[in-house]
């Protein structure tokens, strides 16, 4: 009865400041909306220079490789100045240069250097355009082996098997992992401000004399934004799989599980904000700080966790959002796979135990 | 008389932000360690890639391959499969990101000079991990081919490639990452300083004394930004120390250059801070409001992933993303030891769109009344 009541305040309090609402509905919005554009590490056409010294068919075919490939936008130039120019000022990402005497040192038994220069500062791109150039030398390889009648020129070849996600599409791991994040976002944002707000214009202490408990005006709280950030997290599955046509491999209802979880932990880690910061200030600074940054570059969204050192793989354990990214990339692109799903609910169960007991424990009925 | 007033005021914003321990601690202890982590964290160098073999064929040659990899530090084995129905659980549960699978004919198909095929089964979750991984796999294989030619004697391949990387000859991805970093970790702190300042002002009740003072509006913008600037630049100069000290990245351009390109980066952010800030008639406005800046101007800025692929329209708003040109000026100072004459088409954007809003946030501070 007491706790209706208190729901009932926290979302009368919700409705009349319209910003709580703009952060449940409007953010999963217009950031999904955004990253699933804006954000992709697939690279199309790229623009290459290529510089033969000394025109001929031998190097026209191999010209004619790079070419046929949807992955490069190649011009021809005439010069290498007027290539290396372009390479400085950005305007193509790499330069395929063959020199003048391509054509004889290929029938040489060393074969003939195909010089390959690329821009450093963009790494990834850099390591991208040289897997593509490699990619496609192989291919030239591969016919002028076949043409001449099967003098074999490569030994090894791969044939690679992509599962879970055929063509590699960026966006089908993309948009999970954004869903994680916003939802880090959404739900610390709810509740960063919402314990101190109550300090600072003093209703916590009109609260304080009546006859609820702490853990009652805590409950009230958790249950107000949870029910608006279940709300949040819907439309956020639904424009991934309906918009974006990532595939849900996994059960909905597994998935509603997990994110129902990670919004108590996260829920939490907001209150928890809130109570020890006391101050709107300081706990708006403190939300700032510890959601978005380490939610983007230490949940395995973006980088690959196994690959850090072991000190920040250590540190990686308390990101929330790590166990939640994990969960969602399985279930969306390969399905209901319980030897990952299990420990990763479990830590966000005991994130959740974590955050709310900090909470509760830090603001008993008591004034300073 | 007008410069007592700006120094008061100044004087008042630096007690507002440091006089509370909690922020202090904020404000100055956050930046240094989330550089340390994030610098390591933040890499496209994949270590350690847990792999299995599944080795049908068990010959020399088949067993050589294996150890190319195993040899790798970018590789480590985790298992080794004896029949098929092993593979699935290993890739679903991700205890292995890819499994290489040698046929029965591997050996016999290499013997008999018709070249062998081996199957690389990669976990695609993670599609851009996928796609270094199926890179790093690519340059090993390469490398036993060059073995398995050269060990008999046999000409290589009419034409190999011979790469070069400027800026970067290694292609460190931490060279890319840490320069950025110090972008955004500015940017946040910017954000920090003056995102809520107007708004708990305006909360408090304390703006509207403030406005009926004799300061003008613009002295209070300028009360409002000097200390975010000063913050930012000192934070800054650590963080720049730490990027060449600690992790070791080149810094080839000059520090007038960088200096230049920082401040006029602080002050465009500042004044979208304060504009944020201006519009806010709560804190919770303001925090979600410095959120809807700070998430998509990281994401926008090429941070991590190119602009150029992204789409006309969403690279058409990249302009209007100070951190956009910041970027570049870092990575160009850092790496290319780029000149003003080379920045100047990332500097003039920027200072114009600190112009901008902190024109519109002092506006805002009279304009603006609840």
């Amino acid at each position: 009865m007491r706790l209706g009541a208190l729901v009932r305040k926290e979302f009368l309090q919700i409705v009349r400041d319209p910003s709580s609402i703009a952060i449940a509905f409007l953010m999963p919005l217009f950031l999904l909306a955004l990253f699933g554009y804006g954000v992709s590490l697939d690279a199309e056409r790229v623009p290459l220079a290529l510089v033969a010294e000394a025109p001929s068919t031998d190097s026209a075919e191999f010209f004619a490789a790079l070419g046929g490939s949807p992955s490069f936008a190649p011009r021809t130039m005439d010069s290498m100045v007027a290539a290396e120019r372009a390479l400085l000022q950005g305007e193509v990402d790499g330069i395929v240069r063959l020199r003048a005497d391509f054509a004889r040192a290929s029938r040489d038994a060393n074969g003939a250097p195909v010089q390959v220069l690329v821009n450093g500062i963009d790494t990834n791109t850099a390591r991208l355009v040289q897997g593509y150039i490699e990619g496609a030398w192989s291919a030239w390889l591969a016919a002028r082996a076949a043409r001449d009648g099967g003098a074999l020129a490569v030994p090894v070849d791969i044939a690679p098997r992509i599962w879970f996600n055929g063509e590699l599409r960026s966006r089908n791991y993309l948009v999970p992992g954004l869903v994680a994040i916003i939802m880090t976002l959404i739900g610390a944002l709810l509740t960063a401000l919402v314990m101190a707000r109550e300090w600072e214009r003093g209703t916590m202490e009109a609260l304080l004399v009546t006859p609820t408990s702490m853990s009652e005006v805590l409950l009230g709280k958790l249950a107000a934004y949870f029910v608006l950030g279940t709300g949040g997290m819907l439309l956020s599955v639904a424009l991934a799989v309906w918009w974006f046509e990532v595939p849900l491999r996994g059960s909905f209802w597994v998935l509603w599980a997990a994110a129902s979880l990670f919004l108590l932990a996260a829920l939490g880690m907001g209150l928890t904000i809130s109570t020890l910061a006391r101050s709107q200030f300081v706990a708006g600074q403190v939300a700032i700080l510890a959601t978005f940054l380490p939610a983007f570059l230490l949940s395995g969204f973006m980088f690959d966790i196994g690959s850090m050192p072991p000190v920040v793989q250590a540190l990686t354990h308390l990101v929330v959002a790590r166990y939640f990214v994990a969960i969602v990339q399985t279930l969306f692109l390969a399905g209901d796979v319980w030897a990952v799903i299990l420990p990763n609910a479990a830590a966000l169960a005991a994130m959740a135990a974590l955050f709310l007991g900090l909470t509760w424990r830090k603001s008993r009925k008591r004034l300073e | 008389m007008m410069w007592r007033r700006l120094l008061a005021l100044v004087h008042k914003e630096f007690l507002a932000l440091l006089k509370d321990p909690r922020s202090r601690t904020v404000l100055i202890v956050p930046p240094l360690m989330q550089l340390l982590v994030f610098g390591y964290a933040a890499s496209f160098d994949l270590k350690d890639v847990p792999f299995a073999v599944y080795d049908e064929d068990g010959g020399a040659a088949a067993r050589e391959l294996v150890a190319h990899f195993a040899g790798a530090p970018a590789f480590r084995l985790v298992a080794t499969l004896r029949d098929e129905q092993a593979l699935r659980p290993l890739l679903d549960t991700r205890r292995a990101l890819l499994v290489l699978r040698l046929g029965p004919r591997f050996g016999a198909d290499l013997a008999a000079g018709q070249g062998a095929r081996v199957q690389v089964i990669i976990d695609g979750r993670n599609s851009n991990t996928a796609l270094l991984a199926l890179n790093y796999v690519r340059g090993i294989v390469q490398r036993y081919n060059e073995d398995w030619l050269a060990a008999r004697g046999r000409a290589g391949p009419p034409a190999h490639l011979a790469t070069r990387a400027w800026f970067n000859p290694n292609l460190e991805s931490r060279w890319f990452f840490v320069p950025g970093i110090i972008g955004m970790l500015t940017l946040v702190t910017a954000m920090l300083v003056t995102a809520l300042s107007v708004a708990r002002e305006r909360e408090q009740g304390t703006f509207d004394q403030l406005l009926v003072t004799p300061l003008r509006p613009s002295e209070i913008l300028l009360g409002k930004a000097i200390p975010g600037l000063l913050i930012g630049l000192a934070q800054a100069s650590v963080v720049l120390l730490l990027a060449t000290s600690w992790f070791r990245v080149p810094f080839l351009g000059g520090l007038g250059a960088f200096y230049l390109g920082l401040t006029l980066f602080l002050l465009s952010g500042v004044g979208v801070g304060l504009l944020i800030s201006a519009m806010a008639a709560t804190q919770q406005q303001g925090l979600l409001g410095a959120f809807l800046f700070m998430v998509p101007a990281v994401i926008l800025s090429g941070f991590a992933t190119p602009i150029a692929n992204m789409p006309e329209a969403v690279q058409a708003l990249t302009w209007l993303d100070p951190l956009r040109y910041f970027l570049v000026v870092l990575r160009k100072l850092f790496l290319e030891g780029a000149d003003l004459a080379l920045l100047l088409p990332q500097l003039w954007p920027m200072a114009l769109i600190a112009l901008g809003t902190l024109t519109l946030a002092a506006w805002l501070f009279r304009h603006r009344m609840y």
